[in-house]
Parts: structure tokens; C-alpha cells; sequence
């Protein structure tokens, strides 16, 4: 009795883990095999494209008569949101996450941390039109000659969606620094500020690193609010006050267009997709590896 | 060390702890309580405590856990003002100076009274940029200062022969007790007038703690040197003066020799013999 007791939870745990073990397996199995249809299809568009063209011609004009398919100007139109948003998002992400752990009383933070998240579940869609509707109007009475699809207001929309993202990692951060250190640095006479800024910061600056990084990796997929309010017109430019086209915003507008099957306007996405994911995987390991090194030095 | 019991019970005069009378003229007090108390919230964690710490010498604290010793440790530098709660009365002089009111700078406060601590606490820094740390937050980034400043703190705390090459290397590379003394180093760098040390030996080995012990005769010299520790023969090795608290109340302060050999209270006797504590 005992022992068929026994060998159903035996026989019940075997089942449980082959069936845990096949949801893990999915998710691989899905990565993977995204990962080589991808390839696939990049590989068939670099057999009529040579690599060497699609990373150095500056014009990227697949749908017209007279086709190009440098890569450039579409990474730089993505360089340029991304770092528009960054330059929003570092400075006033990092002070929220320095002022909620280093100054304010705990039970404000309690409260004000799951609202400043808010800001990422915000659809990015809501974010595009946001940026249309209000952010550019507003923006064309500082700079008139702007033009209704830019960079500049898609960029401003999207480092305030990325806020939460380096607001919150970087304040897990800095909420992790040791009490003592905290401690050493006030009994030497530090004001907040210095303890702030020369202790807990540095402290945790490999973590902040890598929040920092992840809202770029988040940023540079962002998709929906550059394909509503960029524009898609791409454009060699550091001028952020003109239309340019994204990666990801390229991809919308050939996926949503009607561009023949197995075509090479068809494979351009794909070409266009690796590179989007090569880049953002680099920038993950690059996170994960900077994270990893800081949890050693703790 | 011998526990003369007899003595304590044929002595029937109580002993007033602190009294100016008891100190030799020639040393000045560097730091003097008055009918302190202290709470976290309701709870008073000292009661109307009571006396004056000299200048250059060293001075423990001693009592069973949750006794109050930290709390006064650190009522010297305002360590417990983090603590929403706390509370205090009564006044704490460091020179005449009273340092709970208003007037006070907390900051300059804390440069003039440093603090060692239980734990090594270093800065995940390099073992130079720890000691320079209380000078360049007071603005000094003079190179050759700085490293004229470090070496002579490093010197004093015992530690220049094993870090002087490596001072670039993080201090978090160095064994427990360097880090103590690259604490120390750190809190000697900026010249307060009095150190605070918390128990700064709990966490070594025997050997760091001699170590240690040795210094801070060294240090006394020229520091006025306050010390809470579990470890009664600690106290009685380093200390000239040494302060018995249990449960809020400092029972008895006195010469450490005294404390120690021939107490006036009982119930010092009974901690510092082992029966509790």
C-alpha cells in the first residue's frame, strides 16, 4: 500500500518536471527558432546584397525605383531618438532614484515607486499620439521651422517612458548599499549630498550601468511612438528636428504595406531585424556582464 | 586581575560617578554629560545619565546587550538623529560646547568627532581615496596634500608598511582587520578631536585585535578616545577609565583599575566577574 503510495508520487513528481521542463523548452525552442528564420531570410537578402552595402551606403531605399539598402541612415535615426530619450531619461531617472533613496521618508517612496512605474504600462501608442498631438505643437512655437514628424518629440515621449525603467533599477540599486556605508560616510561629516553623490552612486554605479543600459536596449526597440510621431523618412541626420525613420519604424512600414512575398523589399525587414537584434543582444550581455561583476563586488 | 569582594561590601560610602573631584587637575575634559536622557520613542533607553570623558585617554563603555552604551556612544555625534524617534534632554558638551542645540553644524560636528565602527566599513573604493575621503568633502584636492595627509594617517593607524604599495587596490581586497585600520586611518585623516569606536574589534581575529589594541594606546596621545566593548578584558587592558551601563543607567564609572578590582556596586561586580551579562 505504502510503497504504490509512494511510487505515485514518484511517478506524479516525474510528470510535473517533464511538464516544467517542456515550458522551459518552448521558450528556447521559440527564441531559436526566431532567431533562425531570421537568418534565413538575412541570408538570402545578403546573397543579392552584399554585406559590405548594407553597412556603408548612406541611403536606405528599398521601396523606390533607384533601391539602396545602406543600413545607416536607419541606425542613425534609431542613434538619434534613442539618445534624445537617454538624455531625457538619465538625468531626471537618476535623480528620482537618488531623492527616493537617499531622501525621502520611506513611506512616501512606498507609494510614489509603484506610480512613477505607471509610466512604463502607459501603451506606447497613447505615447505616440501624445508626442503628435502635444508634445510637437508645443515644441513648434519654440522652434518654428520644426517639422510635424520628428525626432525630437518622439525622443522627449520615450525617455519619459523609459524613466521608471532607470528610476526604479537604479533606486533597487542604491537601496541595496549597505547601511554601513551610509553610516561611514555621514560620521565623516558628509552632508546627504556628498554621501549621495560620492558613496551610494559609485556604490551602486555598476547596476546603475546596466539599468541605464537596459532602458537603451528598451528605447532602441521602442517602436510604436517613432512610427507615429518620426516620421518615416530616412535621413543621414543629427538634426533632430526633421522627420527620420527607425529601424523598427522601417519594419512597420514594409510589414503593414503591401511588399510581395520572398521579394527582396520583402527580405529588407529581416536584414533590418538582425541588425536590430544583434545590437540589442550585445547591449544585454553587455548589462548582464556589468551586473554580474557588481553582485561579485558586493 | 582579583575581584576583592570584601572590599565592596565593608564599603558603604556610594560612590558618585563623575565627580570633578576625582580627576587629576592636569587633564582637561573633552567631553561632558548632563542628565541625559534618551528615547526611541516611548521607550527610554537611557536614563538621566551623567559624566565627564577626558581629554586624551581612553575611556570604555561597558554593559550587557541592550544595555544603552551604543545609543550614548553615538549621542556624541549625533549618530541616533537618523532615528526618526529619538529623542534626547539634557545637555552634551564637546569643549563647553553644547552639541544638541541649535546653533550646532552636524556636519562640522561629525569631522570633529569620528567614528569607527563594529563592521569594517570601507568604501568600495582604493585604500588612498578611503583615506582621503573626509578631506576631499572638505574641498581639499590638493595632490601633494593629499598624499602627504594619507601617508601620515596610514603611518598613525598602523597600516603604511603593508598597503604603501598598494594603495591604488580596492580596500575591499584587504583582510579584516587592515580594513579596521583603514577605518581608523580614514577617521584619524580629517584630525578630529575625539574618536568613536563601536565595538571596532568584535569582528577580528585575536591577533588584528592586539594589533589594534596597540594602536589605540598609541593614538591616545593625541586623541581623546571613547569605546564600547563586549570584551571586558578589552577594556580592561586599553582603557584608563571605563563606564559600566546596564539597562539605561550608568551604574558605575570610574578608574578602569578600580572598576575592575574593587567596584563599588554590586551589581558591577557581578558583570565584570562573569556571573552576568
Amino acid at each position: 500500500m505504502a510503497l504504490i503510495f509512494i511510487f505515485n508520487i514518484v511517478k506524479k513528481e516525474f510528470f510535473i518536471r517533464q511538464l516544467l521542463g517542456l515550458c522551459a523548452l518552448l521558450t528556447v525552442l521559440t527564441t531559436f527558432s526566431i532567431i533562425v528564420i531570421l537568418l534565413v531570410e538575412a541570408i538570402s537578402f545578403f546573397d543579392k546584397v552584399p554585406m559590405s552595402q548594407f553597412l556603408t551606403d548612406t541611403k536606405w531605399s528599398p521601396l523606390f525605383t533607384n533601391k539602396h539598402f545602406g543600413i545607416l541612415p536607419l541606425f542613425m535615426g534609431t542613434m538619434l531618438i534613442t539618445g534624445v530619450a537617454i538624455m531625457i531619461a538619465l538625468p531626471l531617472g537618476l535623480s528620482i532614484a537618488v531623492y527616493l533613496s537617499e531622501y525621502a521618508p520611506s513611506g512616501f517612496k512606498k507609494r510614489i515607486k509603484p506610480l512613477l512605474e505607471l509610466l512604463a504600462a502607459v501603451p506606447t501608442v497613447v505615447y505616440g499620439f501624445f508626442a503628435l498631438t502635444v508634445i510637437t505643437p508645443f515644441l513648434q512655437k519654440i522652434f518654428p521651422g520644426m517639422s510635424g514628424f520628428n525626432a525630437l518629440s518622439a525622443g522627449i515621449v520615450m525617455g519619459i517612458m523609459i524613466i521608471p525603467f532607470i528610476s526604479s533599477l537604479s533606486e533597487d540599486a542604491l537601496s541595496s548599499v549597505s547601511n554601513s556605508l551610509r553610516e561611514a560616510a555621514y560620521g565623516m561629516g558628509s552632508t546627504r549630498f556628498q554621501t549621495a553623490f560620492k558613496v551610494t552612486v559609485p556604490t551602486a554605479s555598476s547596476a546603475i550601468i546596466a539599468s541605464v543600459i537596459l532602458a537603451i536596449s528598451r528605447a532602441l526597440g521602442e517602436t510604436m511612438i517613432v512610427t507615429i510621431a518620426a516620421g518615416m523618412q530616412p535621413r543621414m541626420t543629427l538634426n533632430p528636428l526633421v522627420p527620420v525613420e527607425t529601424i523598427t519604424a522601417y519594419i512597420v512600414q514594409v510589414s503593414s504595406g503591401d511588399v510581395p512575398y520572398g521579394s527582396i523589399e520583402y527580405q529588407t525587414i529581416f536584414a533590418a531585424g538582425i541588425a536590430l537584434f544583434v545590437f540589442t543582444f550585445l547591449l544585454n550581455n553587455l548589462s548582464w556582464w556589468i551586473k554580474k561583476r557588481f553582485m561579485v563586488k558586493i | 586581575m582579583v575581584s576583592s569582594t570584601f572590599a565592596m561590601e565593608i564599603n558603604l560610602m556610594k560612590r558618585i560617578p563623575d565627580s570633578l573631584e576625582t580627576q587629576k587637575p592636569q587633564q582637561k575634559i573633552a567631553l561632558s554629560v548632563y542628565d541625559v536622557t534618551a528615547w526611541y520613542g516611548d521607550f527610554a533607553a537611557l536614563h538621566n545619565i551623567s559624566m565627564s570623558i577626558k581629554e586624551n585617554q581612553i575611556t570604555s563603555l561597558i554593559g550587557p546587550s541592550g544595555c544603552g552604551k551604543s545609543t550614548f556612544l553615538r549621542l556624541f555625534n549625533r549618530m541616533n538623529d537618523f532615528i526618526s524617534d529619538f529623542r534626547v534632554s539634557g545637555t552634551v558638551k564637546l569643549n563647553g560646547k553644547n552639541i544638541y542645540s541649535k546653533a550646532v553644524d552636524v556636519v562640522q560636528l561629525r569631522k570633529d568627532v569620528g567614528m569607527v565602527f563594529q563592521k569594517p566599513n570601507p568604501f568600495p573604493k582604493s585604500i588612498f581615496e578611503n583615506v582621503a575621503y573626509g578631506l576631499r568633502i572638505q574641498g581639499i584636492n590638493n595632490k601633494s596634500v593629499l598624499e602627504e595627509k594619507v601617508e601620515q594617517a596610514l603611518k598613525q593607524a598602523d597600516l603604511w608598511n603593508d598597503v604603501k604599495d598598494i594603495l591604488k587596490r580596492s580596500a575591499l581586497a584587504l583582510s579584516g582587520g587592515q580594513q579596521q585600520r583603514v577605518c581608523i586611518a580614514r577617521c584619524l585623516a580629517v584630525e578630529p578631536k575625539v574618536i568613536l569606536m563601536d565595538e571596532p574589534t568584535s569582528a577580528l581575529d585575536p591577533i588584528s585585535t592586539a594589533r589594534i589594541e596597540v594602536l589605540l594606546n598609541e593614538l591616545k596621545d593625541r586623541y581623546t578616545i571613547v569605546i564600547v566593548t563586549h570584551n571586558m578584558q578589552q577594556a580592561a587592558r586599553i582603557s584608563q577609565q571605563t563606564a559600566f551601563f546596564y539597562i539605561g543607567d550608568l551604574i558605575e564609572f570610574s578608574d578602569t583599575e578600580k572598576l575592575f578590582t574593587n567596584p563599588e556596586e554590586e551589581r558591577t561586580q557581578n558583570y565584570v566577574t562573569g556571573r552576568f551579562g
